[in-house]
């Protein structure tokens, strides 16, 4: 089937009595002409290529730029000899979900989840989380098939780009996307997910894509932050019986026509927002003297 | 449909899809297009990829896929270095290219047996890139399937030939196009298929009296 409906989806899921990652894997095995044991296995190695990026990361390292590196470290550094506020499984979602955003701005290796820019949110909640409860990595997997669903319906019926509809559209739906995994793993059912998604995608609506110096660097990567503690909290929120009183595929259209009518100011092009603030132009001054070296 | 892997993926180095693995992924079809390892590379950069290269790495990255790289390669920083090394001379400006994508790259590239290859491409996010221009002639296709190229002299009865030779051989062609830079002058032929192309039915092209050069890329997944 396209994954082109949340609802649609959900229907399957409920009509069939099948969990919604079986209904993405069999359409992925129809749609690549692939086994299912060669999608489960790929599913596998970006499942660990996440997990080896998290656990490759470096405080030492800075980005091209130097605006970025050494937050997750100092996270890290702070909830372990400190009573923080959030206590300390949130305090490892945030340092998770900064060190990953530093590995990506550090040409590290990462997995795109949706994109470059928001691959923080998923590993953030999603390996705290399989770490403390000691999950089997075959439902972590399963996870991840749910998550494939979400970005897809997200993509097809509206964008995953910031150039094409802002952050909301990054961190939003890598957000709609974590939600829906932290719901799927809690034990939530198929139309739990379904609200998970909604409310967290809601939350960030209107989010704007503002890179100072275009560089996927500042505000990017601590918007992978947010994007992770929202995701708790929508997963908490289903769990916990609320519902979105707007359908889910309604919701992700609004975020469409939202991301559609943003000014192009607010679309990765860097003319607007943190990007043009007195220290955001200076940044962009001074990496613009820094073009690239003629030749090897 | 959407590819599941596009929504979890690419494992990629960072920091940008567009600006880095899409990069990557430019010299690597440019490296394979060429035929050879390129021992001089002139690389015009274009729109954002001139603007904001250095700080997303896409000049480290599109040096890095004329070496071979793969966007997934943690040498992609080190590329200048081993270029160096390898004895590849690269040189960079930038370049206002009409009518093209922001990302947009122009690449003159020199091979070991004295071939070049002039490619224009442009990465479309995603990691995505499409390449635009060949040799000056326009073209149209992505790197999303195994892809063949053949350069023949306009005339009659080529189509029927090259596609007679693929269905023998058993591959399905899933988009083909024809384009020429003048009547009768040099024509490029681009098929992307859904199976790879034999290594003998390569050959099998090549004894053609009106076939000039054949180029062929291979999906990165296999």
């Amino acid at each position: 089937m396209d994954l082109d409906s949340m609802q649609r989806i959900l229907e399957q899921s409920t009509a069939e009595g099948r969990p919604i990652w079986e209904i993405v894997l069999d359409a992925d095995v129809e749609n690549r002409m692939t086994t299912r044991e060669a999608s489960m296995e790929k599913m596998r190695a970006t499942w660990r290529a996440m997990v080896e990026s998290a656990e490759g990361y470096d405080g030492d390292r800075r980005s091209l730029s130097g605006l970025v590196g050494g937050d997750g470290e100092r996270m890290r550094a702070y909830y372990a000899d400190h009573e923080s506020i959030g206590g300390a499984f949130l305090g490892e979602v945030i340092a998770a979900a900064l060190s990953m955003g530093e590995n990506n701005a550090c040409m590290r290796r990462i997995v795109a989840a949706p994109t470059a820019g928001a691959c923080g949110v998923l590993p953030a909640v999603l390996i705290p989380l399989w770490r403390r409860r000691k999950i089997p990595e075959e439902r972590m997997l399963e996870a991840l098939y749910v998550t494939c669903a979400i970005g897809s319906v997200i993509a097809s019926r509206a964008s995953i780009s910031g150039a094409a509809g802002g952050c909301q559209a990054e961190i939003g739906s890598a957000s709609a996307m974590a939600a829906g995994a932290l719901t799927y793993l809690q034990g939530g059912t198929s139309r739990q997910i379904c609200h998970s998604v909604a409310m967290a995608l809601k939350n960030l609506m209107g989010l704007i894509c503002d890179p100072v110096a275009g560089l996927v660097e500042v505000p990017c990567v601590k918007r992978n932050v947010i994007g992770a503690m929202n995701a708790i909290s929508a997963a908490d929120m289903a769990m916990a019986g609320v519902e979105s009183r707007i359908p889910v595929d309604e919701v992700i259209d609004a975020m469409g026509d939202v991301g559609r009518r943003l000014p192009v100011e607010f679309r990765e092009t860097a003319q607007g927002g943190l990007a043009v603030t007195p220290t955001g132009r200076a940044v962009k001054e001074r990496m613009l003297r820094r073009k690239t070296q003629r030749s090897i | 449909m959407i590819d599941i892997f596009d929504m979890l993926g690419p494992v990629m180095v960072g920091p940008s899809s567009s600006h880095t693995a899409g990069a990557v992924r430019i010299g690597n079809m440019a490296r394979t297009l060429l035929g050879s390892e390129p021992k001089g590379a002139k690389i015009h950069l274009h729109g954002s990829f001139a603007e904001t290269g250095v700080g997303h790495g896409t000049d480290k990255a599109l040096v890095a896929g004329l070496l071979g790289m793969k966007p997934d390669d943690l040498e992609i920083p080190n590329s200048f270095a081993l270029a160096e090394e390898r004895g590849m001379h690269v040189t960079f400006d930038e370049i206002t290219l009409k009518n093209a994508h922001p990302n947009s790259v122009l690449l003159n590239l020199l091979g070991e047996d004295g071939s070049t290859l002039n490619m224009q491409a442009c990465s479309i996010g995603g990691g995505r890139i499409q390449v635009t221009k060949l040799d000056g002639v326009d073209v149209d296709f992505s790197g999303d399937y195994h892809t063949l190229i053949i350069h023949n002299r306009d005339d009659k009865g080529y189509i029927a030939d090259v596609t007679t030779a693929l269905s023998r051989g058993g591959v399905n062609i899933a988009r083909m196009s024809l384009c020429r830079d003048k009547r009768g002058g040099n024509a490029i032929m681009v098929l992307e298929t859904d199976e790879k192309v034999p290594y003998i039915v390569r050959e099998f092209l090549r004894q053609f009296a009106g076939i000039i050069h054949i180029t062929y890329y291979e999906r990165e997944d296999g």
